[in-house]
């Protein structure tokens, strides 16, 4: 939902590489008890939405808390917003909202009462907090419940809670863990609505931690993918997906290894997918009809053909296979 | 970010002090504590010693108050640092039954709802967040033991003059800093079991435990080693010395050895601690009680 105001941005302004990073990795390593969990991160992540990515144990939740000062880097530093993290961990606090992947939450409070502590400890006197609590909860959906205790609430409603507590204070950065966790699909489709509404507000920038690449996919528009405590793939999703090569699926009958066998005679990349799946990247020359004109001869029927690009899954896959941590 | 606006914006008005932030744990806090009326209740029997004590205090400068009661000034107590020293230490015991009540949950609800990252991911440091939560019995415990009780010395110098004041200024200082010792060791050691204990009964249990246990053990050592050496792991009797030293009333011979006829046989002299033995054991309570809050007042245990 971008503003009028966005609209009317010159494209110089529209342009991510033309802002200041907004995280800023510079060499930065974590250890636990000696063991390397975060191995020499660099880059410069400068989107607005950027889904981090990555199996269990690959860092995303430790990178994020080593950017909020909560584990100290073995070595190394990171910048966010140009301030460092070693040095200047208050001040950048001030300009982060966070929502934790786990339940957090004060006891015996209300989500006001928890919503509107949380900006006073952010900065906001009492009265601008207790505003922008009332006003946060109604953002998120919960204000009609907002003066319900928070140990009443659904799991759905505590994720919002987080949401609001993460945004009260106006944050120009929000590390979001794990938003959708456990949640069901309308549940999970206000979350997502909500995030991309902050992202095309334009106000903050958004770091979307999550093992749901469908959650990144509709809300990031950049992606940094962690393998084992490195950067495996940092990338803007769209421009990822237009480089990427179109290619053919078809759904078939017959002898598809046969079929395969003649299509590769033709110069074509292929992959046999199961369920009688082809996928196959057409090199230049070659068109569709010699794919029907092989079926043929092969006595194969093709059912259904599609063309497709590189969907979020097969990056991530990719990366799997063979990221190794450049950017 | 209004109501009816429904949409995201940033704050761009003015922020409170930094320095001052952490006082805005207690006041979020004080609106729980005073919810329970059975607490309130408590709380202000906490004031009934202090009532009786300016009550005494007026009887002795009212000359008519007393013909009227009967009472013959000599036999009011005299109004000097024993009595002072009385009323602290009365004082001191109701500072730990508030503490009881209100300090082991402060810390342990934070940590067993892992609440903590949503306070250190703000602008609000481990130490400020400590801060915080200790400042919730540090005003409470100051209200019921050194606040009134210095008003009650001003009180009684108003009565009995100026010099009366400047001769026992020393008085004022030992109701302070007895005070303030008190309940600075009885915050930290209530924070720091509400730091290792996340469940408040188990927490209040332990803080009554590590009172009374080391005291018998110590009661019993002393009876079988004839010594009262053993009062320095006693936090009430560390306490008893510190408060005595004071005030000037500290003897560190406090018992003979008797036979079961009640005749002294040995004469020997059973010596408590000196007073820098007390202070040196309580400020390793207290730093260990720091170094535990800082051990486990984190966003995230690391499992290592």
């Amino acid at each position: 939902m971008a503003t009028a105001t966005q609209l009317q941005e010159p494209r110089s302004l529209q342009d991510p590489s033309n802002f200041a990073p907004v995280i800023d990795l510079n060499e930065l390593s974590v250890e636990f008890g000696g063991r390397p969990i975060l191995k020499g991160l660099r880059g410069e992540l400068r989107g607005r939405a950027i889904g981090l990515l990555g199996p269990n144990g690959a860092g995303k939740t430790t990178l994020i808390h080593t950017l909020l000062g909560f584990h100290p880097p073995s070595s190394g530093t990171a910048h966010i917003f140009g301030k460092d993290i070693l040095t200047d961990a208050k001040q950048i606090r001030a300009l982060i909202g966070y929502m934790p992947e786990r339940d957090s939450f004060i006891a015996k409070t209300s989500a006001v009462q928890l919503v509107r502590l949380m900006a006073e400890l952010s900065g906001l006197p009492p009265e601008a907090a207790l505003e922008r609590a009332h006003e946060a909860l109604f953002y998120v959906g919960l204000g009609e419940a907002r003066y319900r205790g928070l140990e009443t609430y659904s799991l759905g409603m505590k994720q919002l809670a987080k949401l609001a507590q993460a945004i009260v204070h106006g944050p120009k950065l929000i590390f979001l863990d794990e938003p959708t966790n456990g949640l069901d699909p309308p549940a999970r489709a206000r979350m997502i609505r909500l995030i991309r509404e902050i992202r095309d507000s334009g106000q903050a920038n958004i770091v979307l931690s999550s093992h749901l690449l469908r959650d990144v996919e509709e809300c990031c528009e950049e992606i940094l993918i962690l393998k084992d405590g490195r950067i495996a793939v940092y990338c803007n999703l769209e421009e990822e997906r237009k480089a990427n090569r179109k290619f053919l699926v078809l759904e078939t009958r017959g002898d598809q290894n046969k079929f395969a066998a003649a299509v590769a005679d033709l110069g074509c990349e292929y992959a046999l997918t199961g369920d009688h799946r082809v996928k196959i990247v057409l090199p230049q020359g070659i068109e569709v009809r010699d794919l029907y004109r092989i079926a043929a001869n092969q006595k194969m029927q093709i059912r259904r053909l599609t063309y497709k690009r590189d969907s979020l899954e097969d990056i991530f896959l990719k990366a799997m296979e063979n990221g190794h941590g450049s950017l | 970010m209004a109501v009816y606006e429904h949409n995201y914006r940033n704050y761009s008005g003015p922020l409170t002090p930094e320095w001052g932030r952490f006082l805005i744990i207690p006041r979020h806090a004080f609106r729980d504590v005073f919810k329970s009326k059975l607490f309130t209740a408590f709380f202000a029997i906490c004031f009934i010693p202090l009532l009786v004590e300016a009550v005494l205090i007026y009887l002795h400068h009212n000359v008519n108050a007393l013909a009227i009661m009967k009472v013959n000034v000599r036999e009011l107590l005299p109004i000097d640092a024993s009595f002072f020293q009385t009323f602290v230490n009365l004082q001191n015991g109701f500072a730990f039954f508030v503490a009881l009540l209100v300090g082991p949950p402060l810390v342990s609800r934070d940590l067993r709802n892992n609440a903590l990252p949503l306070y250190l991911c703000r602008p609000f440091s481990r130490a400020e967040y400590v801060a915080g939560k200790m400042s919730v019995l540090l005003v409470l415990l100051s209200a019921i033991t050194w606040v009134p009780q210095l008003l009650l010395f001003l009180f009684q110098s108003y009565l009995q003059g100026a010099r009366w004041f400047v001769d026992n200024l020393w008085i004022a200082s030992a109701i302070f800093i007895g005070s303030v010792v008190w309940i600075l060791l009885l915050a930290l050691l209530t924070q720091a079991i509400s730091a290792l204990v996340k469940w408040r009964v188990i927490a209040s249990g332990a803080l009554l435990g590590l009172f009374f246990i080391p005291s018998v053990f110590a009661e019993v050592v002393n009876v079988i080693f004839r010594t009262r050496w053993a009062h320095i792991i006693s936090l009430s009797a560390l306490m008893k010395n510190i408060s005595a030293g004071l005030f000037g009333t500290f003897e560190r011979t406090t018992t003979f050895v008797t036979d079961f006829d009640d005749v002294v046989v040995k004469g020997v002299v059973l010596t408590e601690p000196p007073l820098w033995a007390s202070w040196t054991a309580l400020f390793i309570v207290c730093a260990i009680c720091l170094a535990l809050l800082s051990r486990k007042v984190k966003a995230y245990e690391v499992v290592k």
